[in-house]
């Protein structure tokens, strides 16, 4: 893509040059004036030293450089995420106007609660929603994202082991091969060791290993189900029966809950608690890697432990901020309530879809991850061939021996037109190629992205080696991620200070 | 016709799909659910238009009050602060807003560039030299922070002055219940002396009650312990104050959301982290950095990712995936839109209006402000009525008044934390003084006239 020059001179050629090369001395907006007293008001030892060397651009500069930099980003909005594990469905944007209304935008986090009635009845409404889907009996709003639910169960986890006087021998966590990173990461934070279990030949955790691991000093399992192959845990029961046997607990990882909504209960599977990533299952904006918002619904037994304040609803229907039924919480994990702003579009997209557009959601997803696999798994091997839910792995380890590696297929289908899957995760599958369509791609879409990879593999077939040279027609060809790491350059500096 | 407004597909779409996959309907592929788990009713409402959802959620709006429509004093890390027009209109733009993390560089450079202004223009504002694509927000950034000095120095002592914001403390010994860390609270003069054995000393300037702190011999202490030195500050002040580059901090760390995000009732927002380039390899969370394309084109790219999670698991820096790339994108739109000079201005201002009313705050009879030393936008207010009867008899009167420092938990203070910024308008703080003259001395007349 070419884009319109902006007069600014640089040394090596740039996409568009960073806002310190468009600068000019004595440039400056208007947005805020006055404030120059302020200096007399600070004690001189106070006083800022260097002038603050921040750009001196106009706005209208400062537009167009943004303007270009979008134009050069892949988004939902302009074209389909295959990405396996990310739910990137369409983002309704009345979700986004919502959070805007400034009785919900400008409110302050401590003001108090007879201000901010629609805001908690919101909060209050959202948590008995996510209780309900997921079959559980309570919430916490705050966690900011996956991980950051993940680290909070933890620390219930720890906080309930010890509450039972077993917080000194319950030491070990127990996390599947085919898991997020976050997950050991996770439970590495609160301190826990942990054991990793392989996975069967049919993509399950294999109930034997699972059974070896477990023992007294067992905290418990962290469960992503349907796991990270895309694929529901066939004896879910018995493995949470047998974590429970051993005095363990059951997290569960819900980052794919897209394939559950109205199709099965967490809760009734066997599971202690389970999170939401609403930033991907209730549709809100990823923002090019945040924010999302994590709560974290559990069940009765751990409910005391959850960081507070929760909203109670009184008998007048006015609602507060308590802590009353979290007696042995674990505390805050952030400085408020959570990622409000996120929360208020998830609510409004559960409120458009309802539970009949809930299951269908679920129903949609799984139909088309179904029919993506069946479409492609001729020419790419499926690694567990069996009905999928809402996504599928593809191993690329065929083509990778003809000389072409899922690398370069995915760099491939940046020339078709589409993002790339996710690629080489799971770690468990050679060459993993991960695909998520969700629900709200047309057929005719999921069929250009089937012929786009079809192709893909004719090219493998016949002349595999132009592929490494994949992208061709992106804003830029494949970068040196090596040299970025080696001699990391992580911020601009001024020409003069080295 | 769909159930959910936003399926694209056809019941002719959905009879071909499956015919293609060989089932005759969507329960065929669901036979690992157990069967008496299978469809549960979930007891949800039924699903609503579009105008109905806006309706509603305008209802449940105009249940709150925003800030502004009435006499505000809130503050502390989060502030109410004017946002240029041009801030949301670029930042939220589908192309950034609805991008999914920059995996991708050769079509994310909209994202991976900004982002890495981000870091480039907090590097300047804080005078260190490495700042994170960005944390949650500010108390988990601190926590965030500790564990990284427990890392880097092998010690399991925290030490935390009580004069940063009680949010942030909390969220310290939430996170220290994991790894087992022993969290120490000593007043602000007392972290020097603490420094022994410490794997860090954690001090805010300017404090949660708005006074500046000498932070150099809290510095100069943590260094001649071993130790490592984290100044908890405000993106704002740094325009104003030395920063903490200047002031011997190894790790910096702070609440971006004054810096053009929405109060929005406490999130999402924008944590910040930097560090000294040697300890970037501790340093939690993703990273961009300037590299090459194949044809000699400048680029970015997410750069040391063998210290996250997605690499090296349970051996990572921080669990931390999702971030507020958003947020970073915005706070990069507000500095280039505000420029050094409009920072400079809405810092400015903040500080000329806190001192004004405090002057005339402290005329009244009884009042004082609470804490000695120079302040800068926001302070202690002190008067002879209890913290909370106060705040209370203010809030009756429609003025949000600030916090309550006892109640909050800042030992050995009590009264009205009043945070001003360049939003804060004369006939607020007139409204602040009278119900304060009014409800203190019993008088409204007085206050009227000043």
């Amino acid at each position: 893509m070419r884009l319109p020059a902006s007069g600014a001179t640089t040394a090596a050629p740039v996409l568009e040059p960073l806002l310190f090369e468009l600068e000019r001395e004595g440039r400056a907006g208007r947005h805020v004036r006055g404030g120059e007293n302020a200096d007399a008001l600070i004690p001189a030892g106070f006083r800022r030293g260097e002038p603050l060397r921040l750009p001196q651009v106009t706005e209208s500069q400062v537009v167009r450089h943004y303007m270009h930099l979008s134009e050069v980003n892949y988004s939902v909005d302009t074209g389909m995420y295959p990405l396996g594990s990310c739910t990137m469905k369409y983002n309704p944007k009345v979700n986004d106007r919502v959070a805007a209304l400034p009785g919900l935008a400008d409110l302050h986090p401590r003001q108090d609660d007879a201000s901010v009635q629609g805001a908690l009845a919101l909060l209050w409404e959202l948590e008995r929603m996510l209780v309900k889907i997921t079959g559980m009996d309570a919430a916490t709003l705050q966690p900011a994202a996956g991980a950051h639910a993940e680290f909070t169960a933890m620390l219930v986890f720890k906080a309930y082991h010890a509450w039972r006087g077993e917080g000194a021998t319950r030491r070990r966590m127990i996390v599947p091969d085919s898991a997020h990173g976050t997950n050991p990461a996770s439970a590495a934070m609160c301190g826990f060791e942990v054991t990793t279990v392989k996975s069967d030949a049919r993509g399950n955790i294999d109930l034997d290993a699972l059974t070896a691991a477990l023992g007294p000093d067992v905290v418990g399992l962290m469960l992503t189900n349907p796991n990270t192959l895309g694929l529901f845990e066939e004896r879910v029961r018995a493995v949470c029966d047998a974590v429970h046997a051993a005095g363990g607990l059951v997290y569960g990882d819900g980052a794919n809950m897209n394939a559950l909504l109205g199709l099965t209960r967490p809760g009734d599977l066997g599971l202690d608690c389970i999170h939401i990533n609403v930033h991907k299952t209730f549709s809100t904006p990823h923002g090019g890697g945040g924010p999302g918002a994590g709560p974290l619904c559990v069940k009765e037994r751990l409910r005391p432990f959850l960081p507070g304040p929760g909203v109670v609803r009184e008998a007048d229907g006015t609602f507060r901020r308590s802590s009353d039924d979290r007696p042995r919480s674990i505390g805050r994990v952030r400085s408020f309530f959570g990622s409000f702003g996120v929360l208020v579009r998830a609510y409004a997209y559960m409120r458009t879809l309802g539970e009949e557009g809930m299951v269908e959601t679920s129903e949609d997803a799984i139909l088309a991850a179904n029919y993506l696999a069946a479409r492609l798994k001729g020419r790419y091997a499926l690694a567990y061939d069996r009905p999928c839910m809402h996504e599928f792995v593809l191993s690329a380890a065929a083509q990778k021996k003809k000389g072409a590696a899922a690398l370069d297929i995915a760099k491939a289908l940046i020339d078709e037109g589409f993002h790339p899957s996710s690629v080489y995760f799971p770690l468990i599958v050679p060459e993993a190629m991960m695909i998520e369509p969700t629900e709200t791609e047309p057929k005719e879409t999921l069929d250009a992205f089937a012929d786009a990879l079809l192709r893909i593999a004719d090219r493998v077939e016949s002349d595999p080696a132009p592929l490494h040279d994949a992208p061709l027609t992106a804003p830029l060809r494949r970068l040196d991620e090596v040299t970025a790491a080696r001699h990391p350059v992580l911020r601009w500096k001024p020409p003069s200070r080295p | 016709m769909n159930r959910n407004p936003y399926s694209p597909h056809t019941e002719a779409d959905r009879r071909e799909m499956l015919a293609a996959i060989g089932v005759s309907s969507v329960d065929d592929l669901l036979g690992a659910i157990p069967a008496d788990a299978r469809r549960p009713a979930l007891g949800l409402p039924a699903g609503m238009s579009e105008a109905e959802v806006q309706s509603h959620l305008a209802s449940l709006a105009a249940r709150d009050r925003p800030a502004g429509a009435g006499p505000f004093f809130l503050g502390g890390p989060v502030q109410r602060r004017y946002i240029p027009a041009a801030v949301p209109a670029l930042a939220y733009r589908g192309e950034f807003l609805t991008a999914y993390t920059p995996y991708q560089p050769e079509i994310s450079q909209g994202t991976l560039q900004s982002v890495f202004e981000y870091q480039s223009l907090m590097s300047e504002l804080l005078a260190m030299d490495v700042v994170n694509s960005s944390m949650y927000e500010g108390a988990s950034a601190v926590a965030e922070a500790a564990l990284m000095a427990v890392r880097l120095t092998g010690r399991k002592r925290v030490v935390v002055a009580t004069e940063v914001y009680y949010q942030y403390r909390e969220t310290l010994r939430t996170y220290a219940r994991g790894p087992e860390l022993e969290i120490v609270e000593v007043a602000t003069r007392d972290l020097a002396p603490s420094a022994a054995g410490a794997a860090c000393l954690i001090v805010q300037h300017p404090d949660a009650l708005g006074t500046l702190v000498d932070v150099r011999p809290v510095a100069d202490a943590a260094h001649a312990a071993g130790a490592l030195c984290v100044q908890v500050t405000e993106p704002h002040a740094c325009a104003l104050l030395e920063p903490p580059g200047k002031l011997g901090a190894d790790i910096v760390v702070g609440e971006g959301q004054p810096l053009g995000i929405p109060m929005s009732f406490g999130g999402p927002y924008l944590g910040i982290i930097a560090c000294r380039d040697a300890l970037v390899r501790q340093l939690p969370g993703r990273i961009v950095g300037e590299t090459r394309d194949a044809n000699g084109t400048r680029g970015f790219v997410n750069t040391l990712q063998t210290r996250e999670q997605h690499i090296r698991r349970e051996k990572a820096t921080s669990n931390i995936c999702t971030n507020e790339a958003i947020a970073a994108i915005v706070a990069s739109v507000y500095l280039a839109l505000m420029g050094p000079r409009g920072l400079r201005a809405a810092a400015g201002l903040g500080v000329e209006r806190a001192h004004r009313l405090a002057e005339r705050l402290s005329a009244l009879e009884g009042c004082r402000i609470g804490d000695e030393g120079p302040f800068f936008d926001r302070f202690l207010l002190a008067t002879p009525l209890d913290e909370r009867t106060l705040h209370d008899a203010l809030e009756l009167d429609g003025i949000e008044a600030g916090g309550v420092a006892g109640a909050d938990g800042y030992p050995g203070r009590s009264g009205l934390v009043v945070q001003c910024t360049e939003m804060t308008t004369e006939a607020e703080m007139d409204a602040l003084v009278r119900g304060v003259t009014r409800i203190v001395t019993g008088s409204g007349e007085k206050a009227a006239a000043g």
